[in-house]
């Protein structure tokens, strides 16, 4: 009865109207600030300042537990009109006609739109310019789309959609990247001449040595599946023109600025003449780039051609038809090592189906290449990977790039060797990781950063108490009914877009005359925390209450394009933006106040909402009034450029990332021996995430990645049949729910990376990538069977199928 | 027709009577908190409580629903604007991100919170009892 009460008392205090109450905070001894509502604030300590760090402190939280958030279609316009896409039912076919006639005599109907009415350029891409926004020559995929109808409602749209008639020619489709791979094959791109997207390749050493030095040879192939990020808000725009003639363009998306580049092209105007206004985003996970940017492109030309204001809103089953996945990968896996379990060398192929499209395959499948061999040192390294044109759905970005897959292959192949060696796949590991001052395949020495595998190796063992759990495995023992397995996976991962892109972000500070700020940052609000997060970097800096700032949502027409918000860069890039902005800023703070309170511009503290020099101090406030009154605006620019990396395609090898991040994660389970039920107990991850910013933000990051590696390695699947997603909706498509969750604990370790300006580096994916290849060895010590397909079903579950 | 929302009574007639529950609070009464995210009813993003029953909306009609009382996440806050004690507790706890299906989590806690409630005081007098 205890617990009843105990249970019943903390609901009831839970529903007693609370005042919100003006917040006194203590000071403990050890740092840790007290706060009567309970959410516990923490200093931080870095670049010799003192900060205050409010954990789960955002800046949305209270718009976002009401309601209030305007996502794109809670926006409202006068006179709107919708659009939506048609598809056709057609895998690979060559267009002959698209009649739209009786399409636009239908009910409401104001405007039909197909390519021919394209008044810039069909072709699209981040890469290779080979995406259509409207199909005109082909159909390459069955989430091609045919034309747009614009009505006065969305329903008049849709029930005009069955009307669109298409005439093609069929086309045989390839779906298998091995068979696009055939010399005879049919080119799905005619004018690219192959359906081969990319190559990489890694060349270390000398393989055929290594191997015959080796005792033991392991060969093993891999298969991954395709998976659909499954953000909850489905992609949507709204646009309209200005009276100056500037598109305006709202949107579900991570990239306005990619956004921007698709939707000028597509109109044919110029950069100036397009504003992408950052929009709340309903999640993202890589998914809101090339898609997001195709649905603005068509929503701007529908509002284009009909001089009102049109919103487009995917349904679900449009979203989950058309837009990009992760890549399924094919992986060739061979692994030579020594009898004292030393890895002397490591042949692989990969082959990553890219589906109809290029997007950002050549960008993934490299993350892949450069980390192909995991967090371990190989001398010898042969690696070749491919990307592929298919017909089937196209491939892009999804949080992990190119990492998932790869882990998924290496943490097993790393426990295989060492159990045929007879060593515990943690000595192994030990063995071969990478530590201060190695050097990864590529030939880059690690000696920048603080090389921590090894310290969240440990963290999470202990913490999950794994080597006392680990002989309690089941493997498969036919006297028990459940079966008992813990596993582990770690990893190391370069941070953010390394070789693969240019990396520069951009940060205004703008202080207003009574000490207020307004704050622009050229990263997206993914969702993430990165406004709460820059908004907290910036209270620091400029020693005042973060109450005081504002976060403007820049649009494109006020920030310099600041790259993409992706490759968990966002804290990393904007936060060394905005030093940079905050060092102009008290630059010419320090000319105008320095000289009242004494000192050089350089002596000066900021702290406590004032600015304190070497005689005296002036309220932050006031002191913002003396610089208007000296007519010097407190305005901050800043730019920060990631330092400088290196590839050399030819060979293979460079300095890939300028600085990594370590993971490592463990899961214990139990499987129904009868019913292959899978039930996942307690998860635990520790990732060095050099400094976190908002702790409580951080954590979500962790939660949120394992959920995710989850649902990848034991239910998600998009699954086809010739060439169309059957399963396009979340009643057949089945992303993990709370009650699939095990328990989790997130440990945050912080060594300071002294390679970015704030110390923080990436967090976002490295959470993402470790979950399935965990639970595979988790798997493997409950049931002694190994398996080499994702999602990896047991027992009855064993076929594949939509459950 | 007659329809309760965040207490307060509404008429709906005509073209309305025809639209989906999640069509009309969002176009008619610009209510935008609850999400059409699968149109089908399996995710929870349109989730809003229907006679005090947490509920996915999004494939019901407003004509089946004479009569009925409707909760959004708009309707949960005091008019004042202080956070019920639940929302408070997303906040405090981190429990957001993007944000775009918080209503509905909110929502579904908070009907639980209320079944765990009367659960309790309808059994209070039993153990009350049983102490004695």
């Amino acid at each position: 009865m205890d617990s009843f009460y105990k249970f019943s008392a903390r609901f009831a205090e839970l529903s007693k109207p609370q005042r919100t109450q003006s917040r006194e905070i203590s000071i403990d001894a050890c740092g840790i600030i007290r706060d009567p509502l309970g959410c516990s604030k923490y200093f931080l300590f870095y670049s010799s300042v003192i900060v205050i760090s409010m954990k789960n402190w955002r800046n949305d939280a209270y718009a976002k537990v009401t309601g209030k958030t305007k996502f794109t279609d809670d926006l409202k316009f006068a006179n709107l009109l919708h659009a939506v896409p048609v598809y056709s039912d057609y895998v690979h076919a060559e267009i002959l006609s698209i009649n739209t006639a009786a399409a636009a005599q239908s009910d409401g109907v104001v405007r039909v739109i197909t390519a021919k009415d394209i008044p810039g350029s069909n072709r699209h891409g981040q890469i290779v310019r080979d995406l259509r926004i409207l199909a005109d020559d082909r159909i390459r995929y069955n989430g091609d789309v045919v034309a747009i109808i614009v009505a006065e409602t969305r329903d008049q749209a849709i029930r005009a959609t069955a009307l669109v008639k298409v005439d093609a020619r069929e086309l045989p489709s390839l779906l298998d990247p091995e068979k696009a791979l055939e010399p005879d094959a049919p080119l799905i791109h005619e004018d690219l001449g192959t359906n081969v997207i990319n190559t990489h390749k890694v060349r270390r050493g000398d393989v055929d040595a290594g191997f015959r030095d080796s005792d033991l040879i392991l060969e093993q192939k891999f298969e991954t599946q395709f998976v659909e990020h499954a953000y909850m808000e489905t992609e949507a725009s709204v646009c309209q023109q200005r009276p100056d003639g500037v598109m305006e363009v709202y949107g579900s998306m991570q990239h306005p600025f990619s956004t921007r580049r698709f939707v000028s092209r597509f109109l044919g105007v110029a950069l100036s003449e397009v504003e992408v206004l950052g929009t709340p985003l309903g999640g993202g996970f890589g998914g809101k780039d090339d898609t997001a940017a195709i649905v603005c492109a068509r929503t701007a030309l529908a509002s284009k051609l009909t001089g009102r204001p049109v919103k487009m809103m995917y349904k679900r089953i449009w979203s989950m038809r058309e837009s990009y996945k992760r890549h399924p990968y094919r992986v060739y896996y061979k692994m030579g090592v020594s009898k004292n379990g030393i890895i002397r060398a490591v042949q692989t192929k990969i082959i990553a189906d890219g589906g109809a499209y290029c997007s950002v395959t050549p960008w993934v499948t490299w993350r892949s290449t450069v980390q192909c061999c995991g967090p371990y040192v190989v001398d010898n390294v042969h690696c070749d990977t491919i990307g592929v044109y298919t017909n089937n759905v196209f491939t892009g970005a999804m949080r992990g790039f190119g990492s998932p897959q790869m882990n998924f292959v290496i943490e097993q192949m790393v426990e295989m060797a060492a159990e045929k060696l007879g060593m515990s796949p943690i000595e192994f590991r030990r063995r071969n990781m990478v530590r201060q001052g190695s050097v990864t395949i590529t030939g880059q020495k690690l000696d920048n950063h603080a090389v921590a595998m090894e310290q969240v190796l440990d963290a999470v063992m202990k913490e999950i108490r794994y080597d006392e759990k680990i002989g309690q495995s089941s493997y498969g023992a036919v006297d028990k009914d459940e079966w008992y397995g813990i596993g582990l996976a770690m990893s190391y991962r370069g941070v953010s877009l390394g070789a693969e892109g240019v990396d520069l972000c951009a940060a205004i500070i703008n202080v207003q005359a009574d000490g207020s700020v307004i704050l622009e940052v050229g990263v997206h609000e993914n969702g993430q925390g990165s406004e709460s997060a820059m908004m907290l970097l910036l209270a620091e800096e400029l020693g005042i209450d973060v109450e005081r700032i504002r976060y403007r949502r820049s649009s494109t027409s006020t920030i310099p394009d600041s790259g993409t918000t992706v490759a968990s860069r966002g804290t990393i890039m904007g936060g060394g933006a905005l030093k940079m902005a905050a060092r102009e800023l008290k630059a010419k703070i320090g000319a105008v106040i320095a000289p009242i309170v004494g000192g050089t511009p350089e002596q000066l503290r900021y702290e406590k909402n004032a600015i304190v020099g070497t005689s005296s101090s002036i309220a932050f406030d006031a002191a913002m009034a003396e610089m208007f009154n000296a007519k010097v605006f407190p305005h901050g620019f800043g730019i920060y450029q990631a330092p400088k990396v290196s590839w050399d395609d030819e060979h293979g090898r460079g300095d890939a990332y300028f600085t990594w991040v370590y993971g490592c994660q463990a899961i214990e389970l139990t499987v129904n021996r009868t019913t292959g039920k899978v039930k996942l107990l307690n998860a635990v991850a520790a990732h060095d995430v050099g400094k976190a910013i908002n702790p409580g933000m951080a954590e979500g990051q962790f939660f949120g990645g394992m959920a995710m590696g989850i649902g990848y390695a034991l239910h998600e699947e998009v699954i086809m049949k010739d060439g169309r997603i059957v399963n396009t909706n979340f009643n057949t498509y089945r992303i993990p729910r709370s009650m699939d969750m095990p328990e989790m604990k997130a440990i945050i370790v912080e060594n300071n990376d002294t390679t970015t300006p704030t110390g923080a580096k990436s967090l976002g994916e490295p959470t993402n990538e470790l979950m399935a290849p965990a639970i595979a060895n988790a798997l493997y010590h409950a049931t002694g069977e190994r398996r080499f397909v994702l999602p990896m079903r047991v027992g009855k579950k064993e076929a594949r199928g939509v459950e | 027709m007659k329809l309760k929302v965040n207490g307060r009574e509404y008429t709906v007639d005509g073209a309305a009577l025809e639209k989906r529950l999640i069509d009309y609070l969002r176009d008619d009464l610009d209510l935008t908190g609850a999400k059409n995210a699968c149109d089908i009813g399996a995710c929870g993003a349109c989730t809003v409580l229907l006679n005090n029953e947490p509920t996915k909306i999004c494939p019901r009609y407003v004509k089946e629903l004479e009569g009925a009382s409707i909760v959004t996440i708009e309707g949960l806050a005091s008019a004042d604007g202080t956070l019920h004690p639940l929302q408070q507790a997303f906040v405090d706890a981190g429990a957001i991100q993007c944000g775009f299906c918080t209503p509905g989590m909110v929502l579904t806690a908070h009907a639980l919170h209320q079944q765990i409630i009367n659960a309790i005081e309808a059994a209070a007098p039993f153990y009350q009892h049983k102490k004695e």
